[in-house]
């Protein structure tokens, strides 16, 4: 009875396609307010005065100073507050609630602020603070740039990219006996309870229950917490259930984005192409608060040189301060970014030195037993030649590299790779948990990860019923409910296969030895009911040091090459991509067609992030904050994908298995912009538009009017 | 103002100009038409009006008067497309899925995989790249092999 | 939905005639497929607040070919358009419009009347209206009143309509010539324009060309100077030149002037050298 490897019938159910899910803002409590948050209209400043220009009968109207505890956002610094006052520091800053029973009065409520304005910082390069620095230093990248044969330098920008998952942010906030409950469409309730108890103190019981949720991709990582702080306010003092629900308007305009980037590189190489001298510089846009920005950095520095081997190299970063919206995470959290520019430098760099891409990522790969940037060995889980040669052949991307220089159709790829779970000593720090709990039918897992479409119930589950060795069907999984399940770590980073699903595989085994030879449903029988619960132990072998950034960053990386084929046309410069090869390696598929999906997916995302998806800025706001102007794909924007999956058991990860959920994210910004180059169109950054095609200088035989 | 709402006629009290999608989800009940936009962009709140798939966010509610309207609910679970949509993951995170059915709903039989691409290219997915869509739709009109794992 | 419902009025038209009855007494916002009228509402764009649901006036949505003359009525939607054999055949460039509009959902509701109505600069059905001499037939309680599309508009989404007034139909002249039509939007479908183009090229030597373009001056445009320096055997790059005076791109959210001026010019040398 295999299940791990099998495309099961998931576990999420059939609700999702009867309708009968239920998301957030499908909730209703009787006697429900509706909440609305006034934020402000400029980007830096002081607030002078709020001005309260309507009937506050049946209104509930909440402040900074109604916070019963800290008016501090629990994360990483303490430094973003939940309402601002009187300090505003970015435009759509949170400053008053309301909540009313009739959304007519709430919505037109008005309320007049006064500020005193100041200057507001919105150049990263020109800003006055940074919110974290960070160098990766290996051998010395100055002395092998000195005896380098040549040197390549090169500068790569990237945009911000809003996450439109289909379901905006919406929590509904409700009082609970002496306590709250907060349902919320989110990817780490655990975050949330955080953030509340911090919020409104530790006294009243607190609970916080993950709906129904309606896409994520890192923007439901940490914004949730302050949407449920503030209806959580809104119920305390109203006494009454409050839904907050964002439209697409306001999520656009006032949720995290992913961090723009603008990175440096200066490398050192010989004349057949092998990287000698990495010199790399990174800089992120933070916005105004630090929100996850530290590890955003962490993640893109350590991916910034790169899977090739280097011997020389520093890689220093910094994520600063401006007056816009903060940014947080988004699937892939800083290698994308960094990603993209190093894998458009390696193909300048074999331009420069007249060899295909191919041909240089030939010579420099990284192989098992070789060392990357912090000076990790590589162990045999390691595929980048394998994805590379793969992809080259599949697409027989030489040949059609030759044979459409000079015509409208172009062919580029990228090699990447992604670490997965939490970086260096961070699983170490969340000591993560899983629990099993015996029922009269079966078994239940109980933990904290959620379900955002990526099909975390059923890969548990599948997990569960193969190191027990009973059947798919006796597995059920639990709501991750605070109150009622175990506090696995967050559903971010590509952890929620490799490290619940471990804890998991282990609770199963253990369970599987109390059980012996009985079933569940005997054991339950005869002894009662059985709890197993267990906490994650990452692999001994890892060390790092965080003060330094050298070590084992992560106990995995999945391992990629995606090529783009696409056409040109010349009288728009509109490029369409005509199909993408996505050769991927994460260890094996618990799922195989969840693993596909997740490939497809990030994949397509990726294509957006690369041509179509631009967030304009005037005075840090977003100026295009509707679904009619900031465009992502559509059917017919998507050309074939054509996934494959290939194997390399990790032993540390559930029977074999990596992460897989960001890995697909890295590749496709840096092939489409690489197929780009081959038209002959020196881009240099994302989003490819046409309108920056047509500005683009021309290299070679570029085929334009 | 009267119309008839998966295959019963019923009555609205809501303000004429109130939104179709409002008046399902909030007078009738009927949550599984999603709002994504309300702008007519992502087709999250597609219903079909008269059989033709139309955007709820869109339609005042007066104008559906004496119109059959069919929602996600209307089809009771018991359409092959809705199995085949899990089956095949065409729902991922699922929120669009009501709407992604309701509109696939209008093809003819055995569509082209080209034609699936233009019918469905006013419903916005994130997750899923739209690939498995494609194949619970062409499994569902029977032009297409059941995926490989 | 942002908007407050209780100051909003709606009355539905039964007949053409009761229509315009209700315009001439007071001044109501006629609606039919509304796919812009939420939107308008939200993002504060549309002040009124009393509305004409005119949706129901069935006469308004007959399609009819005579002597080579075809006339539309206002409320024929997209999709009715994409599937009319006499559009079709009559009138191509407009069913490739219309299904470019956006999607399967706008396209069953929107309407022809509304797209010119909206007076949008954008509005994908106007530059192919412009450039077939279309008429536009309005209704009043005084009787009916032509106005040909070129002189509809009077500014950025500003009308020759009063407010007593209804469109009810757009009448196509016989048009002699291959038809072009290219829509170059945002993205692939579901897009808003950046710069659209129409064109009839006549059949024989000498015969002006009609060249209109949406999205590139503050109301859909025909290209006067340039469809007669190309009946005059002008060169295609002086040509282009002359466009480029002729539109006034600016930059938006969606795209820049430069990009705009040199796609007008693009398409007008893909149209050109086309048979």
């Amino acid at each position: 009875m295999r299940s791990v490897g099998a495309s099961v019938p998931r576990k999420e159910g059939i609700g999702k396609a009867t309708g009968e899910a239920r998301y957030a803002d499908d909730l209703a409590f009787p006697g429900m307010l509706y909440g609305r948050v006034i934020r402000s209209t400029i980007a830096a400043g002081r607030i002078r005065s709020i001005n309260l220009d309507f009937d506050p009968a049946g209104f509930t109207i909440v402040d900074h100073r109604d916070i019963p505890h800290r008016n501090i956002v629990a994360l990483i610094e303490d430094d973003q507050p939940f309402l601002a006052g009187p300090e505003v520091r970015h435009p759509a800053e949170p400053v008053l609630l309301l909540a009313h029973a009739d959304r007519e009065k709430l919505n037109a409520a008005r309320v007049t602020i006064e500020y005193q304005e100041s200057a507001p910082v919105f150049d990263p390069e020109l800003s006055p603070t940074t919110f974290k620095d960070l160098t990766i230093i290996k051998g010395d990248v100055d002395a092998a740039l000195a005896r380098a044969d040549r040197i390549v330098e090169g500068t790569y920008r990237t945009g911000h990219q809003e996450h439109v998952y289909i379901e905006p942010n919406g929590v509904v906030a409700v009082p609970d006996g002496a306590g709250i409950t907060v349902h919320a469409s989110c990817q780490c309730p655990f975050y949330v309870l955080k953030a509340l108890k911090s919020l409104i103190g530790s006294e009243r019981p607190l609970r916080v229950v993950q709906t129904e949720t309606g896409g994520g991709f890192g923007g439901k990582e940490d914004y949730p917490s302050i949407l449920a702080g503030h209806a959580a306010l809104l119920a305390l003092k109203s006494g009454r259930p409050v839904k907050l629900i964002h439209d697409r308007t306001e999520d656009m305009a006032a949720t995290t984005k992913r961090h723009p980037s603008i990175v440096r590189h200066r490398t050192g190489v010989t004349r057949d192409g092998r990287l000698v001298a990495m010199d790399i510089e990174v800089i992120l846009d933070g916005g105004a608060y630090v929100t996850l920005s530290p590890v955003v950095l962490s993640r893109g520095c350590i991916h910034a040189a790169g899977p090739y081997r280097c011997d020389d190299l520093r890689i220093a970063g910094r994520v600063v301060f401006t007056n816009t919206p903060p940014n947080g995470a988004f699937r892939g959290f800083g290698a994308p970014q960094t990603q993209f520019a190093v894998e458009v430098h390696m193909d300048r760099i074999a331009e420069e030195l007249g060899l295909d891409p191919v041909a240089i990522r030939r010579v420099n790969a990284l192989r098992p037993g070789d060392t990357t940037a912090t000076g990790q060995v590589l162990r045999p889980d390691s595929s980048a030649h394998e994805v590379l040669e793969e992809a080259v052949r599949r697409t027989d991307f030489l040949k059609k590299r030759r044979a459409w220089k000079g015509t409208h159709r172009g062919i580029g790829l990228a090699l990447f790779y992604h670490g997965a779970g939490f970086t260096g000593s961070g699983e170490r720090t969340l000591r993560s948990r899983a629990r099993l709990a015996l029922t009269g039918a079966g078994v239940r897992i109980e933990v904290g990860s959620t379900e955002i479409g990526q099909g975390t119930r059923t890969i548990h589950a599948q997990i569960v019923a193969e190191a027990m060795g009973i059947p798919y069907d006796l597995v059920e999984v639990a709501q991750p409910d605070t109150g009622a399940v175990a506090d696995s770590g967050p559903t971010v980073a590509s952890r929620t296969c490799m490290v619940v699903g471990k804890i998991l595989e282990e609770c199963g085994v253990e369970m599987r030895q109390r059980l012996g030879p009985l079933s569940p449903a005997e054991y339950f029988a005869h002894h009662g009911p059985l709890t197993v619960e267990r906490i994650y132990e990452p692999p001994a072998w890892i060390q790092w040091d965080e003060e330094n950034y050298r070590g084992d960053a992560y106990a995995t990386y999945g391992w990629g090459c995606d090529v783009v084929e696409l056409e040109l046309d010349p009288v728009t410069t509109e490029v369409r991509p005509v199909r993408v090869t996505a050769v991927q390696e994460f260890g094996r598929p618990i799922h195989p067609a969840l693993a596909r999906g997740q490939i497809e997916g990030g994949t397509v995302q990726g294509l957006g992030y690369a041509l179509l998806e631009n967030v304009v800025m005037k005075n840090g706001v977003m100026a295009n904050a509707q679904l009619t102007n900031y465009t992502i794909p559509t059917t017919l924007d998507t050309p074939e994908i054509d996934v494959v999956m290939l194997e390399n058991p990790y032993p540390g990860g559930p029977f074999g298995a990596k992460g897989v959920g960001e890995l697909p994210m890295d590749g496709p910004a840096p092939a489409v912009v690489n197929a780009i180059r081959h038209l002959g169109l020196d881009v240099r950054e994302i989003p490819a538009t046409p309108e920056l095609l047509a500005r683009s200088p021309v290299t070679g035989s570029a085929p334009l009017p | 103002m009267k119309f008839i709402l998966n295959g019963e006629p019923r009555e609205v009290t809501a303000h004429p100009m109130a939104r179709l999608l409002d008046v399902l989800r909030e007078e009738f009940g009927l949550t599984g038409t999603k709002e994504g936009c309300g702008e007519g962009e992502c087709g999250a709140c597609t219903v079909l009006v008269d059989r033709e798939p139309v955007c709820s966010c869109l339609v005042p509610v007066a104008q559906v008067a004496g119109a059959e309207v069919l929602t996600i609910e209307g089809l009771g679970g018991q359409h092959p497309l809705q199995r085949l949509f899990m089956d095949e993951i065409g729902a991922q995170c699922g929120i669009c899925t009501p709407g992604m059915i309701m509109t696939a709903l209008s093809l003819g039989p055995n569509p082209r995989l080209d034609e699936i691409r233009t019918a469905l290219a006013g419903n916005l997915c994130r997750c899923t790249g739209y690939a498995a869509i494609y194949r619970a739709v062409l499994r569902w009109s029977g032009g297409g092999a059941p995926s490989a794992p | 939905m942002k908007s407050p419902l209780s100051i909003l009025d709606l009355q539905r038209a039964e007949s053409l005639d009761q229509a315009v009855g209700i315009l001439r007494q007071e001044p109501r916002t006629p609606i039919a497929g509304a796919t812009d009228l939420y939107v308008a509402l939200n993002f504060g764009t549309l002040e009124p607040t009393r509305f004409l649901d005119i949706r129901g006036l069935d006469e308004l949505r007959l399609i009819v070919l005579e002597d080579g003359v075809l006339t539309i009525g206002a409320l024929v939607t997209f999709t009715e358009i994409v599937r009319s054999h006499s559009i079709g055949n009559h009138l191509p460039m407009l069913v490739e419009a219309a299904r470019q509009v956006g999607g399967l959902q706008i396209q069953n509701r929107g309407t022809i009347g509304g797209n010119i109505a909206n007076a949008s600069p954008a509005g994908d059905t106007l530059p192919v209206l412009a450039a077939a001499e279309a008429i536009v037939i309005l209704r009043s309680q005084d009787g009916a009143r032509r106005v040909p599309i070129t002189r509809f508009y009077s500014g950025y989404r500003r009308t020759v309509m009063r407010p007593d007034e209804l469109i009810v139909a757009v009448e196509v002249p016989p048009i002699d010539g291959r038809q072009y039509f290219r829509k170059v939007g945002t993205r692939a479908a579901q897009a808003i324009s950046k710069v659209i183009f129409a064109g009839v090229k006549g059949r024989a030597p000498g015969v002006a060309p009609r060249i209109a373009l949406g999205s590139v001056a503050p109301t859909v445009v025909r290209a006067p100077r340039t469809e007669r320096a190309l009946a005059e055997g002008a060169p295609i790059e002086d040509a282009v030149r002359i466009l480029e005076r002729e539109i006034t791109p600016i930059d938006d959210l969606r795209s820049s002037a430069d990009y705009r001026l040199r796609v007008a010019g693009n398409l007008l040398r893909q149209f050109w050298a086309n048979p």
